[in-house]
């Protein structure tokens, strides 16, 4: 077997019995990011010599009986909004082109303390504020299935990585989509956890109340193996809960559990505008889990419109201000040109940050100022209570909303126009309304379109319902054939 | 119409920043005075991913002020951004309460001339300071050590009539937080920071008039002389028919007078909302009455105490507690004499002065001056000398009694001793006895000089003076 397509309990088995070493892994991913990246461009900094350094260790580390669980010796791609200590974070702006953080994330200390191999850190939106990845201040990254369409976003390098076989998994962030719309663009599971599950500490911000870091796999178990090591409390993250119930035996342990007959609910609002492909793939899924013995339930979501408004309302209004620190003045980019302090801030801002960035903080400056903040911010936070409530009803009624990820399949570039604020039709609206009730939310891929694009659906659930999720989705995935890796991929081990 | 026609109405937004030793949000030192940027870390310096963890202790700190101000505290409050761009805010926002301050309501009972005032609080806030800038010439450094160390803000409503009244407000305030051990109120440190909002009106109207805000004057002689001096341009302005504009002034130190900074219209907004990295700040009343249980004594309790304690009149009991260092110094000191009156007297007359409105530091150990009112009062020296060993003590810190008898400055307690002395003081001041015994009676003092000259002022001055009465009525029978 290609080594590059195994799964992380493959490769775990075969570093337990001998088979491989993580330093073939991690050689092997890095051949795969040496011939992929000139088509792919998921990374920004690939960190060649840590990873060879960090696989050695572990190698000699299994060698000496010192087992630190599945991940161990696993290669892993990183997020560049995930702060790696000594390694350059520059969240995809020329903002933080040169900076070095002197501190790891907390989910980076949890993934080293289990043995983690980093690859390198990967291609976003700016600051993850987009969809497309088309807003990073670098570079495109290309969607491996078609190098003509996006990846999605925020996460598309994450995602584009380890669709293209140059990552194991990759850690994404998600405000309002980001982990769960490339997952579903690339063919990728990928798990938005519930908000307070995942330390924030490291992470940076764009908004503080929906941001939570998750993983992107090929598999559900893969997902699950992620998750486990990083759904770990944060006594510093005042937003870390206290009360998240763990599964036993993890939620890798939770697949392996059955849920008796469950109710899955399906969103009847969604179905508007819909690409066939992706209503197919929705029937076809609700026709497994009802042949699988779980009754569905058709339910609906009042106030869709307003929901998505509020979202990015809030999501612009805490953007603004989680931007703001960037101002040229203590570390980052500063314009050589500036003459005063207002010319240091005005002229450092205006070179450094991308047009997607500009427009959400001069979005967010203006709700915020005092004639609109109660018009459109206090007003968007009684939304945001409103859709809380409202998943509270709907499940009630159900264990896990099934739902599109995306209306269609990736994009081509250039075809995705600016985020319109036109709710109902917006892309991204069926990725907003799990974050904005901090809920979590499983995109797991349905197959591919006859072009052979990948589609997602996802899975919502109250919140830390994980494991739950994971069970519903593995059962899907056991019963159906793995999405085939891209055509470069083969293509490149084929030599061409 | 003249400037007694006219009075001030003024609000107090007072500084204070907590004594905890560590700051609001992160684990860095508060201790002021460190090399720049040596208490900082990535929470402080605003660096990506970094969050605010909050310090519970900050918490009961400003439950304590609340409390000691009889404030109402909130179960629930929480914080707010603050957004506006100055290089000494590294987040770019401050994190402050501005819609739902942790304490509300409160009052300070005032002494002034016309008697008690009552100034009522407003609210108290929590919330973080900003780091400082150095300028120099031609560019200005900026140190972070001051972000995110505690504050809480103290808004008073528009109760202070005069300058005067805001320095008897002022003082209070400082001792209350300095009893409460919520802060050490050092206003040359910018523990303590006031700003002033003022407007003039017309005896005996009821309506405010436009407000003029002085920001950051750091002294209680400046808070009074920028109250003055703004009171009075502002009558100036009415009377001579012109409109007081709604303006931040700068008081200026040196010439005395306030200066526009910026207009109030064009003030920024700063966009607050309620910050998404931090819940809310829960106080329950357990937390209350622990806080209440262990609150230090304050000064109106400690008042009565020592008036029952040490047979004090009331002016002594309040001098000793308007400053906590100089009670909490005079409460070690105590301990250490069996002469309290002698000791209080002491600390009144010559140690007072030196506990002014910054110096926290006792100039001297207080068991040092226990021993020395044993001295004084056991009659080992008598007041001249001990005078002149406390200067000494003063200057450098030693055992009073070692330094006493090294220097043979015991009183000369012994009549056997004295009455040569006496004598040759009487026969050697011929005219200063005459004139004594013609009822001259200053002329006393010119016979005691002359034995404390020759006693290197070491005789006891009651017994000498009797002895000297009776060698003069002698001489006096002798001659007749």
């Amino acid at each position: 077997m290609t080594i590059t397509d195994m799964t992380i309990q493959e490769m775990a088995a075969a570093l337990r019995k001998g088979d491989l070493s993580s330093s073939e892994i991690t050689r092997a991913f890095l051949q795969n990011i040496e011939q992929l990246e000139p088509s792919v461009g998921a990374y920004i900094t690939v960190t060649e010599d840590d990873a060879l350094a960090m696989a050695k260790t572990v190698d000699q580390r299994l060698k000496e009986g010192y087992d630190p669980g599945l991940l161990a010796g696993i290669p892993a791609a990183l997020k560049d909004n995930i702060a790696t200590a000594g390694v350059r974070t520059t969240n995809a702006s020329r903002m933080l082109e040169h900076f070095v953080p002197a501190y790891d994330a907390y989910v980076v200390t949890l993934l080293r303390e289990s043995g983690a191999v980093f690859l390198g850190k990967t291609n976003m939106d700016e600051f993850a504020m987009g969809d497309s990845s088309e807003a990073s201040a670098f570079h495109a990254t290309l969607n491996p299935y078609d190098t003509t369409r996006v990846p999605g976003g925020s996460s598309g390098g994450s995602a584009a990585a380890v669709a293209a076989g140059e990552a194991v998994y990759a850690l994404g962030t998600d405000t309002g989509g980001s982990i769960c719309q490339p997952a579903a663009y690339c063919g990728l599971v990928g798990m938005r956890p519930t908000y307070g599950l995942i330390s924030r500490r490291g992470v940076t911000a764009y908004a503080s109340s929906f941001d939570q870091t998750g993983p992107m796999t090929r598999t559900v178990r893969d997902n699950a193996a992620v998750l486990d090591a990083i759904a770990v409390r944060d006594p510093k993250d005042g937003m870390s809960s206290r009360f998240a119930p763990i599964p036993e035996g993890g939620y890798v342990g939770s697949i392996e559990t059955t849920f008796g007959n469950p109710v899955i609910g399906y969103i009847e609002e969604f179905s508007n505008g819909l690409d066939p492909a992706v209503r197919d793939a929705i029937e076809r899924a609700l026709q497994f889990y009802s042949s699988e013995g779980a009754r569905l339930v058709p339910l609906s979501f009042p106030h869709l419109q307003e929901a998505l408004a509020a979202y990015y309302l809030l999501t612009s209004a805490e953007g603004y201000s989680a931007i703001n620190r960037y101002d040229g003045i203590h570390y980052g980019y500063r314009s050589a040109e500036a003459e005063t302090v207002d010319d240091i801030y005005i002229r450092s801002r205006s070179d450094a940050l991308g047009l997607e960035v500009k427009s959400r903080v001069l979005l967010g400056s203006y709700l915020l100022s005092k004639e609109n903040y109660e018009i459109y911010y206090e007003k968007a936070t009684r939304i945001r209570t409103l859709v809380i409530q409202t998943f509270n009803t709907l499940f009630n009624a159900c264990d896990a909303i099934l739902a599109p990820v995306t209306i269609g399949p990736a994009p081509l570039f250039g075809a995705h126009g600016d985020e319109s604020l036109n709710g109902q039709y917006s892309s991204d609206r069926f990725t907003v309304l799990a974050p904005l009730a901090g809920l979590p939310a499983l995109a797991f891929p349905s197959g591919l379109t006859e072009e052979g694009l990948p589609l997602g659906l996802q899975l919502i659930g109250p919140r830390f319902s994980e494991g739950r999720l994971y069970m519903l989705a593995a059962a899907y995935e056991d019963a159906h054939d793995r999405l085939p890796r891209p055509r470069l991929f083969h293509e490149m081990r084929n030599g061409k | 119409m003249s400037v007694t026609d006219y009075e001030s109405v003024i609000g107090l937004e007072v500084h204070v920043e907590l004594k905890t030793p560590q700051k609001l949000f992160c684990g860095c030192s508060t201790t002021f005075g460190a090399p720049p940027n040596t208490q900082v870390c990535p929470v402080c310096l605003a660096m990506p991913g970094s969050l605010p963890l909050l310090n519970q202790e900050c918490v009961e700190f400003a439950v304590r002020a609340g409390l000691a101000l009889h404030c109402d505290i909130a179960p629930s409050s929480r914080f707010d951004r603050k957004n506006y761009f100055y290089p000494d805010l590294p987040k770019a926002y401050q994190v402050t309460q501005n819609f739902s301050p942790i304490c509300s309501g409160g009052y300070v009972d005032v002494a002034t001339e016309d008697g008690m005032r009552r100034i009522r609080i407003n609210r108290i806030h929590l919330e973080e300071d900003a780091g400082k800038l150095i300028h120099h010439e031609d560019h200005s450094l900026v140190d972070c050590n001051r972000c995110g160390v505690p504050l809480i803000e103290i808004v008073t409503e528009p109760d202070i009539r005069s300058g005067e009244e805001a320095v008897a407000f002022l003082r209070k305030l400082r001792a209350i937080v300095r009893y409460t051990d919520v802060s050490d109120g050092k206003m040359n440190e910018g523990s303590l920071r006031c700003d002033v909002n003022l407007s003039v009106r017309k005896k005996g109207e009821t309506l405010l008039g436009k407000r003029v805000e002085m920001k950051n004057i750091n002294s209680f002689n400046f808070v009074a002389r920028a109250i003055e001096s703004e009171f009075k341009r502002q009558v100036a302005l009415i009377e001579d028919g012109e409109i007081i504009v709604q303006e931040t002034r700068r008081f200026d130190e040196k010439t005395g007078l306030t200066s526009a900074l910026r207009k109030k219209e064009s003030a920024a907004d700063y966009r607050y909302f309620p910050d998404p990295d931090l819940g809310e700040v829960l106080v329950d009343n357990e937390m209350i009455a622990k806080i209440q249980s262990s609150m230090p004594r304050l000064s109106d309790e400690r008042k009565a105490m020592y008036k029952d304690a040490y047979d004090l009149s009331d002016y002594e009991a309040e001098r000793l507690t308007a400053d906590k260092d100089l009670s909490d110094f005079f409460e070690a000191a105590v301990k250490e004499t069996a002469h309290p009156k002698t000791l209080v007297s002491l600390i009144l007359t010559d140690l007072a002065p030196l506990f002014g409105e910054d110096e926290t530091e006792a100039p001297l150990s207080p068991e040092t001056l226990g021993a020395l009112a044993d001295l004084l009062g056991n009659d080992v020296i008598n007041s001249n000398t001990g005078r002149k060993v406390l200067k000494v003590l003063l200057e450098n810190d030693q055992d009073p009694a070692a330094y006493v008898e090294e220097n043979h400055l015991a009183q000369i307690n012994d009549p056997k001793v004295l009455q040569p002395i006496v004598d040759e003081a009487v026969r050697s001041n011929i005219r200063a006895v005459n004139d004594y015994l013609k009822g001259r009676t200053p002329a006393m003092r010119a016979l005691m000089g002359y034995i404390m000259k020759k006693t290197q002022g070491r005789a006891n001055p009651i017994l000498a003076e009797d002895m000297l009465k009776a060698a003069v009525a002698d001489a006096d029978k002798k001659s007749s």
